[in-house]
């Protein structure tokens, strides 16, 4: 990559949405002025896969590509959910990408060093399950050699590894960038630990954003996998037993905390699975405020953040976004929404 | 020679793993129990240690921008995680060593290349899995390995001790950088051993005369059992 991302950028801005409905334009970079001593700060700390794959249908010789979308068992690089495309490449939108060929379980598929076989379409022409040749070794060996990260029409430049990894990436988990926390860096989480705002992570497999298949789209997100390690469990739970606020950097750490306190009030250690949707009528038991992205009315993430605010609100931020030009995608301005609900 | 089991758990990468001191840490971590991935660039010699030794064999060049984070991507996806770096891999500079007057600048240039900006990429594309592994109690650690020629200046090691000495200072600024992550950082001077390394340097030397890359290997091990406590046998689980 030629031109520089993210916060590089020239001023990436941040919208604070307070839970008065309050909007306030800032340069992101006050994010590390932001909050109060003893708040807690959680990210997803998931690596992102090189998740597209180009290669052959072997039965048929087409040409395909596959996107890694999601694990059958959390961390096995055997086997994975895949959505898969016919011929072409991200310059063309999903949306008018073909139908892969017909597939029916048992067929080769050979992904550049990789090999997979299909073990099941999964109740779509594009939605399969794999199973990959090889240990676990010999499979990120051949992801580092002919995977690439998954890339976006709107960004004709092929995209990198080091463009979708965030500064806290650890474990290889995530199909696409847990991307909130480009908008953080180390100096940021520095400041913070001087002012007495605390940091943790999980680890979320942040999956597919949007397949341009409306039928598909309408199952995303796929369940998603997540783990929560005993300190940030310990931290979340003395942050709310000093009544102290939980920032939760991206939609998916909405999702795994949410999920983990489903049961019992509190979130619960260790892996577990995301499934459904955060929406209005979901009550947040976890989660105080929560740093996104800039989506557009109508996608899936911008539809979660019902669950922080209420609609007179909600249309203050479409209007803000468009209004005051406020830069969407992964690699945009970011908002910053404190629950009002 | 058999280690005693104690680094179970503790997951541990070293770069240029299949020959000299690397290829004795390779040896010496896995034989302690711990779960190793090591990187080198000949595929059929990363074949062979990791048969011998079963740690997990990456194929990548330190030298290589885009190989880096493809080596990041399966040291992380094999172990889960980092809590120990060895930046071990190192070239000379131009060999037969050369006064610097004498030396190419694409020479000086590869050399900060591999021992200096090497090193770098590789910590900052795991510096995350560092400061995760820091947040769970297990005290991570940098080695980088450095040399007396990094602080004496040695006629004709000009390109190597160049790189070392940067090596070594930014392994200070990042200890202090990185105290409040809780990653620890430390440049290491294994002293001169009977290396493939040493022989093209200097090739008169006497074998005898010089450490073995094995004894240095133990000093290292010693030194990462003693500052990593917590990340002893069956202990790991419970630190975190």
């Amino acid at each position: 990559m030629n031109a520089p991302l993210r916060h590089r950028d020239v001023g990436p801005r941040l919208l604070v949405l307070d839970n008065r409905g309050w909007a306030i334009d800032r340069p992101r970079s006050d994010l590390s002025t932001l909050f109060e001593p003893g708040d807690l700060i959680v990210a997803n700390d998931a690596a992102t896969l090189p998740a597209s794959l180009f290669g052959l249908h072997e039965p048929t010789r087409a040409d395909i590509e596959v996107r890694l979308a999601g694990w059958v068992d959390a961390g096995d690089p055997t086997r994975f959910i895949a959505v898969l495309f016919g011929a072409g490449d991200h310059r063309t939108r999903t949306e008018h990408r073909p139908l892969p060929p017909p597939m029916e379980a048992g067929d080769r598929l050979v992904l550049g060093r990789l090999v997979a076989r299909v073990e099941a379409i999964e109740g779509h022409p594009r939605l399969a399950r794999l199973r990959f040749s090889g240990g676990h070794d010999a499979i990120f060996a051949g992801l580092a050699a002919s995977g690439r990260p998954i890339q976006y029409a709107h960004r004709p430049d092929p995209l990198a590894l080091w463009d979708m990894w965030t500064p806290f990436a650890s474990r290889p988990f995530a199909f696409e960038p847990p991307s909130a926390g480009f908008a953080l860096d180390w100096r940021m989480v520095d400041t913070w630990r001087r002012r007495g705002i605390g940091f943790a992570t999980l680890t979320h497999a942040a999956g597919i954003s949007s397949t341009g298949d409306p039928a598909l789209d309408a199952r995303l997100p796929l369940d998603e996998p997540y783990d929560i390690p005993d300190r940030t469990s310990q931290l979340i739970a003395e942050t709310r037993a000093t009544g102290k606020r939980v920032i939760a950097i991206g939609t998916t750490v909405v999702r795994a905390l949410e999920a983990a306190a489903a049961k019992s009030g509190s979130v619960e250690v260790g892996g577990g699975v995301a499934s459904g949707r955060i929406t209005g009528d979901t009550k947040l038991r976890i989660v105080d405020a929560m740093l996104t992205g800039v989506h557009q009315p109508g996608e899936s993430h911008f539809e979660l953040l019902r669950a922080f605010a209420d609609e007179a609100v909600l249309r203050h931020i479409a209007v803000a976004i468009i209004g005051r030009g406020y830069r969407t995608h992964e690699f945009g301005d970011s908002v910053l929404v404190e629950r009002a609900k | 020679m058999t280690y005693p089991n104690s680094l179970s758990g503790l997951r541990v990468a070293v770069t240029g793993g299949t020959s000299g001191l690397g290829l004795a840490l390779v040896r010496q971590f896995s034989g302690a129990g711990a779960d190793v991935a090591f990187t080198a660039r000949t595929a059929a010699a990363v074949e062979r240690t990791a048969m011998a030794t079963g740690a997990h064999g990456i194929v990548g060049d330190i030298a290589a921008k885009t190989d880096i984070y493809l080596a990041a991507l399966q040291v992380l996806g094999v172990l889960g995680g980092l809590d120990v770096l060895v930046n071990n891999a190192s070239t000379l500079g131009p060999v037969p060593l050369s006064l610097l007057s004498d030396t190419d600048c694409e020479a000086l240039e590869s050399a900060l290349g591999v021992n200096v900006v090497g090193p770098f990429r590789l910590t900052k594309a795991v510096y995350g899995a560092l400061a995760g592994s820091a947040r769970q109690g297990r005290k991570p650690l940098v080695i980088n390995i450095v040399s007396d020629a990094a602080v004496s200046a040695y006629p004709t090691w000009g390109a190597y001790g160049t790189s070392k000495a940067a090596l070594l200072h930014m392994t200070r600024i990042w200890a202090e950088e990185a105290k409040g992550d809780g990653v620890d950082f430390v440049a290491l001077d294994p002293g001169d051993m009977d290396t493939p390394m040493h022989a093209l340097a200097d090739p008169e030397a006497d074998p005898s005369a010089l450490k073995r890359p094995e004894d240095s290997a133990a000093e290292i091990l010693s030194l990462v059992r003693d500052r990593l406590p917590a990340i002893g046998t069956a202990r790991v689980g419970e630190t975190a």
